[in-house]
C-alpha cells in the first residue's frame, strides 16, 4: 500500500476579508476565496475538477460553487456535515482524491457568515448539531434543559476536568490568549489587532467559568480556500509547493457526542491522543521536528490539551508548556502565528491551513517563523474527534 | 408549578421516553444491559460494552459525585437571563462511574462546588408535563 506522504501539495490559497458583517452572501464569500486560491496557484477555474467543503448547515454546497466557477466537470466532491474537527480532514480528502487519480486539482473551501448569520454561540446551536448529525436528539434533550447549550459550555466542562486533574490555571489559559493576540497584531487579515495584556485577559467578563471572554474564539464572516494537486503537477505551478507529509484523523473509543462526549474515557484527553501516532508515523517526523504549529484554538484550553496529546510535552504539563514565551514567535514552538481562531478569525479552522502554507512559503512578513520547514496544523478543539496535517516546504 | 416556562424542554424519543416518564414519578431510571449488566447513558438501543439489544430500566439510587462543572454567567438567550449564574454539572452515578449525567446543581453556591463532591438527585416539576432531575449537595438533606 502506497502511503500518502509527500504525494500531494497545497499549491494555492485564498481568503476574503474577515469581518463581523460581510454584507454579502455566503456563496459570494465562497466564490471570492475560491477564485483567489485558484489564481494564486496559477490555475484557471476550468482546471479544477474536484471540490470539498464542510459546514454545519451554514454554508453553500460544492455544486453551487462549481456552477458559479463554471467548472466543466466535478470528478470528486464532498460536502461534509461537520465542525472544525474536519478542517484538516477536508484537505486530506482532497489529497486522497488526487493521490487515487479521481481528480487532478481539488479546491477546498470553508465559507460562513458566522457573525452576521448563524452564530454558534446562539441558543439554536444544539438544534443545529442535532440536525446536522453531529450529535443526536438524545444529547440535545439531556443537555439543553440544563443550559449546556453552546460550545463554550461544552469545552469549559472539559477544561474543568483538566484543571481538577492537573492543576491547570486560568493564567495558563490566558497565556494562550495573549500569545494569539500578539500574533494577530502582526497579521493584516486579523480581526483583533488591539494588543492585549494578561491584565486585560483577567479583567474580561466571565462567560462560563472557568472561561472568560478571551478564552473564546471569534465569530466571523468570511471564507478561505486552498487548492490541492499532485506533487508532480505542483512543480509546474506558480507557487512553491507545500507538501502534505502526514495526515491523520479520527477518534478514540466512545467518542459519541461531537462536543461533550458523554462516554469518553477521560475528558482531560482529546482526539489527538489517538490521531498523533498515525500522523507522525506517516510524516516520519517527531514533535521536535515541528517548526511552527497552528493549533485549533476554538478555546484557549484546546491548545493546552492538544499540545499534550500530540506529544509536545508530558500529559498534564500543557499548562506549564504554554507559559514563559515558549509558544510565542521566537520561542521553542511558535503557535497560531496568524492569531488563530481566538484573534485572527473563526473560519472554522481552514484559516489555520492557509497560515501554515504562508509560513512554509516564507511569505508571512513580520510574523514569519525563521526558516520554517515543517508545520503542524490541527483541527478539533479538545473534543473526541479531530484531524491533523503535517506540511513541509 | 411554573406555567410560563421558557427554557428548553426535553422532547422524549423512542429511546428516552421511559427515562422522562420515570422522572415524572420522581424516579431516576437508567438503562442497564440485561446481558452484561452495564449501565448506559445516554439511552441507546444497543449496549456499548457487549452489543446486546436486551435492556431494562433500573431504578438507581440517585446518588453520585460531581465529575465536572461550569458556572454560566452570560445567558445564551433571554430565557436564561433570570437563571444566571447557574451551575451546570456532569454527575457520575454511584452505581457506575462510567455513567455520567448532565444536569444542574442547586442549593449550592458557585464557589462551593468541588470535584468529587457527593450529590443526590432532586426532582423539579418544571411544567405539568415535564420533570427535570437536578442535583444538590448531599449535606443539604442531612
Amino acid at each position: 500500500m502506497q502511503q500518502l506522504r509527500d504525494r500531494c501539495a497545497i499549491v494555492g490559497t485564498g481568503w476574503t476579508n474577515y469581518s463581523k458583517n460581510s454584507g454579502t452572501s455566503v456563496l459570494s464569500l465562497a466564490l471570492e476565496a475560491s477564485k483567489k486560491a485558484i489564481e494564486d496557484a496559477g490555475l484557471r477555474a476550468q482546471d479544477i475538477d474536484g471540490v470539498v467543503t464542510y459546514s454545519l448547515a451554514d454554508s453553500v454546497p460544492t455544486n453551487a460553487v462549481a456552477t458559479c466557477l463554471g467548472l466543466p466537470q466535478m470528478r470528486y466532491y464532498a460536502d461534509l456535515s461537520a465542525g472544525g474537527n474536519v478542517a484538516c480532514a477536508a484537505v486530506t480528502k482532497a489529497a486522497l482524491a488526487v493521490a487515487s487519480g479521481m481528480a487532478n486539482y481539488v479546491l477546498v473551501y470553508r465559507a460562513l457568515n458566522g457573525s452576521s448569520g448563524i452564530r454558534y454561540a446562539g441558543s439554536d446551536f444544539s438544534r443545529i448539531l442535532a440536525t446536522t448529525s453531529i450529535h443526536t436528539d438524545a444529547e440535545q434533550q439531556f443537555l439543553d434543559p440544563y443550559g449546556i447549550l453552546i460550545p463554550v459550555h461544552h469545552f469549559a466542562l472539559m477544561c474543568r476536568r483538566h484543571m481538577v486533574k492537573y492543576g491547570t490555571t486560568t493564567k495558563q489559559l490566558g497565556a494562550v490568549a495573549v500569545t494569539c493576540r500578539g500574533n494577530a497584531c502582526l497579521n493584516e487579515r486579523a480581526m483583533m489587532r488591539t494588543p492585549m495584556t494578561m491584565e486585560d485577559y483577567e479583567k474580561a467578563p466571565v462567560i462560563a467559568e472557568p472561561f472568560r471572554m478571551f478564552d473564546c474564539c471569534l465569530q466571523s464572516d468570511g471564507a478561505c480556500a486552498v487548492v490541492v494537486t499532485s506533487a508532480e503537477r505542483a512543480k509546474e505551478l506558480k507557487q512553491k509547493p507545500v507538501y502534505i507529509m502526514g495526515a491523520a484523523e479520527g477518534s478514540g473509543p466512545y467518542g459519541r457526542g461531537g462536543m461533550w462526549g458523554n462516554y469518553w474515557p477521560d475528558h482531560a484527553e482529546c482526539y489527538a491522543k489517538y490521531v498523533a501516532p498515525d500522523l507522525f508515523n506517516m510524516a516520519g517526523v517527531t514533535p521536535r521536528d515541528i517548526d511552527v504549529a497552528e493549533i485549533y484554538d476554538c478555546f484557549t484550553y484546546s491548545v493546552i490539551v492538544q499540545l499534550e496529546d500530540f506529544g509536545f510535552c508530558k500529559k498534564g504539563e500543557g499548562g506549564a508548556f504554554v507559559e514563559g514565551g515558549r509558544i510565542q514567535l521566537g520561542g521553542e514552538l511558535p503557535i497560531n502565528t496568524c492569531g488563530g481562531l481566538l484573534s485572527e478569525a473563526y473560519i472554522h479552522g481552514l484559516n489555520l491551513v492557509v497560515e501554515a502554507v504562508s509560513q512554509l512559503r516564507g511569505d508571512a512578513g513580520s510574523r514569519q517563523v525563521k526558516d520554517a520547514e515543517i508545520a503542524l496544523v490541527t483541527a478539533g478543539g479538545a473534543a473526541t474527534t479531530g484531524s491533523a496535517l503535517i506540511l513541509r516546504r | 408549578m411554573v406555567t410560563d416556562y421558557r427554557k428548553p424542554l426535553p422532547r422524549p424519543t423512542v429511546d428516552t421516553k421511559e427515562y422522562w416518564e420515570g422522572c415524572k414519578r420522581h424516579e431516576l431510571l437508567v438503562q442497564r444491559c440485561r446481558d452484561c449488566g452495564a449501565y448506559r447513558f445516554y439511552p441507546a438501543g444497543m449496549c456499548h460494552r457487549c452489543q446486546s439489544v436486551n435492556s431494562e430500566w433500573a431504578n438507581v439510587s440517585g446518588k453520585g459525585t460531581i465529575y465536572s462543572w461550569i458556572v454560566v454567567n452570560r445567558p445564551v438567550s433571554p430565557a436564561w437571563a433570570d437563571e444566571v449564574p447557574y451551575i451546570a454539572v456532569i454527575v457520575e452515578l454511584d452505581e457506575d462511574a462510567g455513567v455520567r449525567i448532565p444536569g444542574n446543581l442547586v442549593d449550592c453556591a458557585p464557589n462551593d462546588v468541588k470535584a468529587g463532591m457527593p450529590v443526590e438527585v432532586v426532582f423539579e416539576d418544571v411544567t405539568s408535563e415535564v420533570t427535570l432531575p437536578k442535583w444538590r449537595p448531599v449535606s443539604c438533606s442531612e
